[in-house]
Parts: C-alpha cells; structure tokens; sequence
C-alpha cells in the first residue's frame, strides 16, 4: 500500500508551494494573484496530508479539513474585493492600485 | 482523563459571551426596529465592557496552569497571559465600537459592530490557542474581518485599495505561515505546541527544516504586527481604511499577535532545543533583535517626512512593533518573567493611547474632511479638549511621563538590559528621542500654528467626548497610580508560559 513514499508528497508539495509564491510575486492580476495563494494553501494541505500517512494519524486530516474550511470564507471575502475594486476602477491589475504613495 | 465541563467552562467562557453577543446584534440589526438599530453600537460596546470583567476579576486557579496543564482537549490555555490580552482586545473593541459610531458610512451601519466583534473574538482564541489548528482558524478569524472592514466604506476608492491590498498581503502571508506549521507537524508528528518541543528535542536533527518552519513561521508573524521587512502593507491600509478601522487594526491585530508570538516562541522553540549542536533559541532571538533594530530605525525616520496624519500614525505603529519586539527578545535572559511582563505592559498601554490618538484623529477628519497635519493647526483654539485629548495620546506614544507611554518603555528597557541587550537599548532609547521629534512637532501644530479656519470650533458628541475622556484618564493613569497593580498583574502572566 504504501509503494510511494512520503518523499515524492513533500517535494511535489514544496514545488506546488514555490510555485504559488512566484506566481504572487509575478503575476499582475487579482485573480491569478488570488489562484496563486491558494495553491500555496493548498500545498500546505497535501504536505499535512502527506505527514498525517507517514505518522499514521489523523491530526493532519482533521487539520486541512480546516484549512478548507477556511480557504473558503478566504475565497468568499476575496472574490468580494475584487469586485468591489473592478467597480471602483474597471480594473483588476494590482499595478493601478496606486492612490497611496510616500 | 475524565471530562469535567464545570471545571474547563471558565477557560472560554468570555469567547461564549462574545459568541452570544454577536448573533444578537446580528438579529438586531437584521429585523430590529430603527430605535433598537441605532442602539446596537451601545449594546456591543457596553456588552463587550461588562464581558472583560469576566477575565479580569476570574483568575486561573493557578493548580490549573503550573504544570501546563491544557483544556478542551489540548486546545486551550488557561493561564493569566491569555487573560490579560483577552482583557485588553475586549477593552479595544469596546472602545472602538464607540468611536466608529458618528462615522457616514461605517458606524451607521450595524454590520460594523458585527464584524468587530468577531475579529475580537479571533484574537482572544489566538491569545490562549495552544495547538496549532486552532492557531491557524483563530489567525484567519482575525484577519478576514480586518480585511472585511478595510474595504468598509462603500464607493471609496481608496478604501477599496486598502482592502484589496491587505487581503492579498495578508493572505500570502498567513499561507506561508501555514506552510511552516505543516512542516512542524510533519517533523513532530503533533499539532500540540508544548508537545513539538519535546517531540524535536528527541528527535535531535532535521536542522534545515526546523529553520525553515521558524523563518516561516516568523514571516507570518513579522506581517500581523507590522515590523519591517513585512511591513510594507502598512502605510497604504492605514491610510486608505476608514480610520475607525484603522484604529481597530492598529490595536487588536497586534496585541493579539504579540501573545501569540510570545506563547509560540517559548513552547515550540524553548531555550532548551538543541538540535545538531545549534541553540534554536540564539537563533530566532538574533532574528529578532534585527527586525526590531532596523522596524525602530525605518519607521521613526520615514515617519519624519510624512503630512498625513494617518500616514504617520502607521509609520509610528511600525516603530512601536520595533519597541515591543526588544521585549520579545528580552525572552533570552535568565528573567523571561520580566520580558513577558513588560511586552503584556506595553501591548495594554499601548491600546489605550492608540486608540485615544486615533479618536482624535477620527473626529478632526470627520468634521474637517482633511487628513494633512498642517490643517489641525489652530487646534487648541478650535476645541481644546480635543487637542488635549490627542496631546495625552501622543505624549504618551512618545514616552513621556506622566503617561503610560514612559513605563511602557521603562519596563521593555529593563527587560533588555536584564537579558545583556544593552545595545539594544541604547537604539531603542535613541529611537525614541527621533520619535518625539515628529511626536512633538503635531503638538506644536496644533498648539502654536495659526490657521485658516482658526474661529470655526469643532463640537465633540457628548458620548465620544466621554469615551476619551475615559480613555485618556486611563492613559494617565496609567503612567501614575495604577502602573504597579497592572505590572504586577502582568508578571502574573508569565508563570503559565
């Protein structure tokens, strides 16, 4: 049952998770952006997952099914920000948020 | 273990209250008449009041605390640390509910009150959390709020950039921060903060993924209180957010952060974790001696230059973060008591003199639809006891006595020296004779400077008056009689960590 290690899951995860922080530190637009972070949560919860098999337990489960749950209201506010900024500027890059500087 | 519910109840019953306080206003602002509606700012705020009197006058019973005992299955902490910061975001919120209340747009509406509310309760889960889930779901139900309320003002643009950007920000950061714990679990096999201690002192290697979890971990926290290099979000949220707001951001967001960082810091990396011949606890105290050092240095002169108010305000909370991480790193000496007495110290003055600068700033720009420090010339002329209100406030910022600001610092210093960080208090000292210049220079504005609007007085609404009046009386207070019972209750809590 256990043919793949826990290895092959940590590093795919820390891939995953580089991944997302490049893609918040390159990407312009809120969404993506936003798609970025959540691949960052989301590489967090396989490693959990990952460890939760390698130490036979449940702790990290029960861990991520929070982490959803809490991805989701993320999501929820999010998505309600960035229409609440296309309105108020008919656009979502974060390069034109830009009113406050000094 | 038998299950005792009287006996574990205490431990969370202010967050219970809290609860309860919420989907009633929630009720009441949904199918409310309009008289109950308008009322709902007096029912949080009063509520929230009485509500920290719970764990100001219900002290652990000590037997409970001593030998680390934890509650709700390992979730919980009871310990008077968790008290006094349960007390002060209970106090912050209440006070903040208060002044929002005159605000267009904000403190008209009732779902304001709501989302405050539920942030504070975020912040009293984080300040007794014990396990790393709950860390997790207490830190995000702190931050969604916040970014909630950020954006608050509908049709303001600058509002909705604030908001935009401390979600984007804020999210980043807590997902790194994830990131670390999970490599804690995965190394420890234990969500349990005291029990990863013990798992990563027996295991004894895996250096580089300690390092990292750590570094991660203190991102995190770098982002919630604001110290540089995460500070970044600051000035632009600070600025943009309806002041009301900022304030709010500016007080519970962090003391809820700084009692976690301590009660974090002690039970996952303790002076005793050794690991490949490397003291972690060297490690992370020269870490942040570095934040503090250079967020005291960058906020204190960037804050020189500024002419907005709000702007200044926020350049000053980096600066502040800076001074109260000297107490966090005052952990390393043979007194940890006194470091976390005098962060605890700190953190509560601190939230009454913010929030009494903030109340100031929030009706000048009410009334007068400006933000700049130039037109709050003429001040004291135009309403002196708002003048003298802000002046308490800022004198205490800077640390001046008689007001709570001087033993705040007085206390941090001392745990430095305590700890042989001498140096660092000497910067911080220095730090402080900056700051008062910028601190000193808005006084001057509005005490010497004549202005244009100099004849147009600013009339005070009688509860806010009351409200800082109170608090600036606190502020005082603070800095005169009531400094040893409050130190002394905050020494209290360094015996459960």
């Amino acid at each position: 049952m256990n043919a793949i290690g826990t290895e092959p899951y940590i590093i795919l995860s820390m891939v995953l998770f580089l991944m997302g922080a490049l893609g918040v530190l390159i990407r312009r637009n809120a969404i993506l952006l936003f798609m970025s972070v959540e691949l960052m949560l989301n590489s967090a919860n396989l490693a959990l997952v990952a460890f939760a098999r390698e130490w036979g337990q449940v702790d990290g489960h029960v861990f991520v099914f929070f982490v959803m749950t809490v991805a989701a209201a993320e999501v929820a506010i999010g998505l309600a920000l960035i229409v609440n900024i296309f309105r108020e500027r008919q656009s979502i890059n974060i390069d034109d948020l830009q009113q406050m500087r000094g | 273990m038998e299950f005792d519910l009287w006996a574990q109840l205490p431990s969370v019953l202010p967050e219970i209250g809290l609860t309860a306080l919420a989907i009633v206003v929630l009720f009441a602002d949904c199918y409310g008449s309009q008289a109950t509606r308008r009322n709902v700012v007096y029912i949080s705020a009063v509520s929230m009041a009485l509500l920290a009197l719970v764990p100001l006058i219900w002290l652990p019973d000590p037997a409970l605390y001593e030998n680390g005992a934890l509650l709700w299955g390992g979730m919980v902490n009871y310990d008077p640390l968790a008290q006094i910061f349960k007390v002060m975001l209970l106090l912050g919120g209440a006070v903040t509910c208060v002044l929002a209340a005159g605000d267009k747009g904000v403190g008209d509406k009732g779902e304001f009150y709501l989302i405050v509310i539920v942030a504070t309760l975020g912040g009293m889960m984080m300040s007794s959390a014990s396990d790393l889930i709950l860390v997790f779901v207490a830190l995000e139900t702190l931050s969604i709020p916040l970014y909630m309320l950020a954006s608050f003002r509908r049709g303001d643009q600058r509002s909705a950039e604030s908001g935009m950007k401390y979600f984007l920000y804020g999210a980043f950061a807590s997902a790194i921060m994830l990131f670390g714990f999970s490599l804690l679990y995965g190394f420890t096999g234990t969500t349990n903060l005291a029990a990863i201690a013990d798992s990563m002192n027996s295991l004894g290697d895996g250096l580089v993924a300690v390092m990292a979890a750590l570094v991660m971990v203190v991102l995190g926290f770098g982002f919630k209180i604001g110290a540089v290099p995460f500070h970044f979000w600051t000035p632009d949220v600070y600025e943009g957010a309806p002041t009301p707001v900022t304030a709010f951001v500016s007080v519970s967001s962090k003391a809820a952060s700084f009692a976690l960082l301590l009660r974090f810091m002690t039970a996952v990396f303790p002076a005793d974790l050794v690991i490949a011949g490397v003291v972690i606890q060297d490690f992370w105290i020269n870490l942040l001696v570095v934040i503090s050092i250079i967020s005291m240095s960058l906020g204190n002169i960037v804050a020189l230059r500024q002419t907005n108010i709000k702007r200044l305000l926020a350049y000053s909370s980096i600066a502040q973060a800076g001074y109260t991480l000297i107490g966090v790193a005052a952990l390393q000496g043979e007194n940890p008591d006194l470091a976390v007495a005098s962060v605890s110290f700190y953190m509560f003055m601190y939230i009454f003199t913010n929030l009494l600068v903030f109340g100031g700033a929030i009706l000048f720009i009410a009334k007068t639809d400006s933000e700049e420090i130039s037109d709050l010339a003429g001040l004291n002329r135009r309403s002196p006891w708002l003048a003298l209100f802000m002046t308490i406030g800022l004198l205490s910022l800077g640390g001046i006595p008689p007001t709570a600001g001087f033993f705040g610092k007085f206390f941090l210093f001392q745990a430095a020296v305590n700890a042989n960080l001498v140096g660092l208090a000497l910067i911080a000292v220095t730090n402080a004779i900056i700051a008062l210049y910028y601190y000193l220079v808005v006084i001057k504005v509005m005490y010497v400077d004549v202005g244009p609007d100099d004849d147009v007085a600013i009339g005070i609404p009688r509860v806010y008056g009351w409200s800082l009046g109170i608090t600036a009386l606190v502020v005082i207070l603070l800095g005169t009689i009531i400094v040893t019972p409050i130190y002394n209750w905050a020494t209290l809590g360094a015996a459960g960590l």
